[in-house]
């Protein structure tokens, strides 16, 4: 039997133009239109978990997100690095989901594919970071989860062994199938981009589903059926203040010593 | 209505091809300068992303993208380094003789291991009596028998020490009128690359000098009809040649905007960015004009390109105007970044020294413009 990989994949504001994006005071959302989207970087790392596997021992890889049609470009990309299949999960009753709501969306998402073996995710988004969607869709699927993955192997077509960082250490699990896994940076190097790598997604599928392919109705999904509020947000100004030390070099080095202890850096 | 638009697909290629030149290119530029020498990690990385296979169609192992394709790589190499577009792009002007004219088995001898990079190609016309009228090289071939043997030198030939498969232009020994193309390969009888150029820009391509001394070669080798070798290789230079060159041009042109945004937010003069002052801005806008004119012209020659049809008089408006404006540009830059520009740690000193190289190859602005002007008052 083929394993059935799911990668879920989150277009998010291009990092390199984070610069951009504006906080809006009345909803306190972020104003992302005029910022392009990307591939949030740890989903390349999920991807190409994916891909390795289904080099090594065979499997089919479904692309899951859940955006604004403009991801569609995203999950184009996923096919173009060599997943199979991809869904983009879209309508506008999704939008304003907070972790929560997307979890609970894309788990839905997943039930409606059908069988799956392995799910993989990033760790986190680079917006909005919370690390929750992976467990929070474990928990919805009633599946185990392992989470911030560095290592991982097959050990039987129905077993995998997961190292997990942690602050001074690290954790060696065995996880049974199906499960969910999120990846961070250490766990591989994803691949590139080919252009036969394009040419070969011309021919695979991308297909929408909205609120009614998930069979979910209004208040399940998106602002509504997110219990987090945010309270206040605020756009940090960070200042910047030069001062230039005179002096031989070792009076240079005291007063730049002494500075840093004012600050109590040191 | 005309769409001027890219397709995603063709972004998701601008995109990878930008992936490509800044993860593989980029870190091997100072090395790449330094020794003034082709890196070998380069060669092979352009062959591992299938860049040769660009032009070659399916059926010989290639990827059959076109020149649409092909344009947005060069342009997104040449604006990490102006050098490995020009290796790249003088690979295709190799390959395209082959493609156009070549018989099929020439095609199935050498387009496979071409397009995988297996060969590297060139195509060599250009002698010291001067590149702007082929007509007046040396180089010739008179038969024997089957054979054809070949005598002479050329200069300034790209890829010189490492092409494996030349396209080279010869004239008859006993018809100054009558030209011959040759498909040569490295290692046959009496050929060999001597002199290597060191040049002042695009120091990480190869440029040198080929010798000829009684090289014996079959009629095989013979480039489709004897006698139309003038043809088949400024058909080739024409489009594909000077296509290359507007590739690099305007990957220079980016680079050198790029860097002066940059450049010109950062340096604080009068106590704001100098990014504020009217001059400063000034050029900012006319290196964006020219950007945005240049790649006007290079994707609607390379629609032509793409359709089959004749080319090369919109790529000579389009190399006149994107070589010219590179190096207006790298002026400019070099000029915005003060004394920094003159220091080899800033890149845009590089773009200065690559920008005027792109000068001569493929033809100089003023023959582009004889060029020009003969299709106006034909
Ligand atoms: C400024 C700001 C404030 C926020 N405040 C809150 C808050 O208070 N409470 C709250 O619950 N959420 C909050 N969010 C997060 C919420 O809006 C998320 O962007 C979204 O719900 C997903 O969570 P995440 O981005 O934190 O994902 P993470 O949990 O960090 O993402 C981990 C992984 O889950 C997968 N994933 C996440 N989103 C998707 C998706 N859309 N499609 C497919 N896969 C996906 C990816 O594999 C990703 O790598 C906030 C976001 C921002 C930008
Ligand atoms: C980096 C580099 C790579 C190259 N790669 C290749 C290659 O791969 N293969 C190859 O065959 N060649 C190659 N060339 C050679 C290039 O094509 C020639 O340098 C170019 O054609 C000019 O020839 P020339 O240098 O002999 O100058 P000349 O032809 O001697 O020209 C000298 C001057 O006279 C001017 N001039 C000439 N004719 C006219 C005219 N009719 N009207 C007005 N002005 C005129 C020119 O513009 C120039 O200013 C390369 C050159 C360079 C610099």
């Amino acid at each position: 039997m083929t394993l059935q990989i799911i990668v879920c994949v989150k277009a998010v504001p291009d990092p390199a133009q984070a610069g951009r994006i504006r906080i809006d005071p009345a909803t306190r959302t972020l104003t992302r239109a005029d910022v392009p989207l990307a591939f949030n970087p740890l989903d390349r790392n999920a991807l190409e978990a994916a891909l390795q596997i289904k080099e090594k021992s065979g499997a089919r890889i479904t692309v899951l997100s859940m955006g604004p049609s403009g991801a569609e470009s995203i999950v184009r990309e996923c096919l173009s690095l060599g997943a199979d299949h991809g869904i983009l999960l879209s309508d506008r009753a999704f939008a304003g989901a907070d972790a929560y709501a997307t979890s609970f969306t894309l788990a839905r998402g997943i039930e409606n594919i059908g069988k799956y073996d392995l799910i993989l995710c990033g760790m986190a988004s680079s917006d909005g970071a919370t690390e929750w969607v992976g467990p929070q869709i474990a928990s919805f699927l009633g599946i185990p989860a392992a989470t911030q993955v560095e290592e991982l192997t097959q050990a039987d077509s129905q077993t995998l062994i997961v190292r997990s960082g942690m602050e001074n250490g690290y954790r060696l699990m065995e996880i049974k199938l199906p499960a969910l896994l999120t990846a961070t940076r250490k766990l591989n190097r994803p691949r590139a981009l080919s252009f036969s790598g394009i040419i070969k997604a011309r021919k695979k599928q991308i297909v929408q589903w909205g609120l009614q392919d998930l069979g979910l109705a209004e208040d399940q999904v998106g602002q509504a059926a997110s219990p987090t509020v945010v309270s206040a947000m605020t756009t940090r100004t960070a200042r910047r203040q030069v001062e230039f030390i005179e002096g031989s070099i070792e009076e240079k080095a005291e007063i730049l010593v002494q500075r840093l202890a004012q600050a109590g850096l040191i | 209505m005309i769409d001027f638009t890219f397709t995603e697909e063709q972004e998701m290629f601008r995109k990878a091809a930008r992936e490509f030149a800044e993860n593989q290119v980029a870190p091997r530029v100072a090395e790449m300068e330094a020794a003034g020498k082709v890196s070998e990690a380069v060669v092979r990385a352009l062959a591992e992303a299938e860049m040769m296979a660009l032009t070659v169609p399916e059926p010989f192992g290639g990827l059959g993208l076109g020149y649409t394709a092909r344009m947005i790589a060069l342009e997104e190499i040449s604006r990490i380094s102006v050098a490995t577009a020009m290796m790249l792009q003088v690979f295709a002007l190799g390959i395209e003789p082959i493609l156009k004219f070549g018989s099929e088995a020439q095609k199935q001898k050498y387009l496979p291991d071409l397009a995988s990079g297996k060969r590297l190609a060139t195509t060599a016309v250009t002698e010291a009596t001067g590149g702007s009228d082929p007509t007046g090289i040396r180089t010739s071939y008179r038969k024997d028998g089957d054979d054809y043997i070949i005598n002479g030198r050329k200069c300034f030939i790209t890829n010189s020490h490492i092409a494996d498969t030349l396209t080279i232009l010869a004239k008859d020994e006993n018809d100054p009128k009558a030209f011959s193309a040759f498909i040569l390969e490295k290692g046959m009888p009496g050929f060999k690359a001597t002199h290597e150029e060191n040049k002042v820009g695009m120091r990480g391509c190869n440029t040198g000098e080929l010798a000829f001394e009684d090289v014996r070669v079959s009629k095989e080798q013979l480039l489709f009809t004897e006698g139309k070798g003038l043809r088949v290789t400024m058909a080739a230079i024409g489009d594909v040649g000077r296509g290359g060159m507007v590739g690099c041009a305007l990957g220079v042109q980016a680079a050198c905007l790029e860097a002066s945004v940059k450049f010109s937010r950062e340096r604080i003069l009068y106590g704001k960015p100098i990014s504020q002052l009217p001059t400063i801005q000034s050029k900012l806008a006319e290196m964006k004009i020219d950007l945005e004119a240049g790649r006007l012209l290079a994707y609607r020659a390379c629609a032509i390109q793409d359709k089959g049809q004749p080319s090369s008089n919109e790529f000579a408006v389009a190399k006149y105007f994107t070589t010219e404006a590179a190096q207006k540009a790298a002026k400019m830059a070099v000029d915005i970044h003060g004394g920094y520009g003159c220091m080899q740690e800033y890149a845009v000193s590089r773009y200065l020294r690559d920008a005027f190289v792109l000068g001569p190859s493929a033809g100089t602005s003023d023959i582009m413009k004889v060029i020009i002007a003969r299709w106006v008052l034909s």
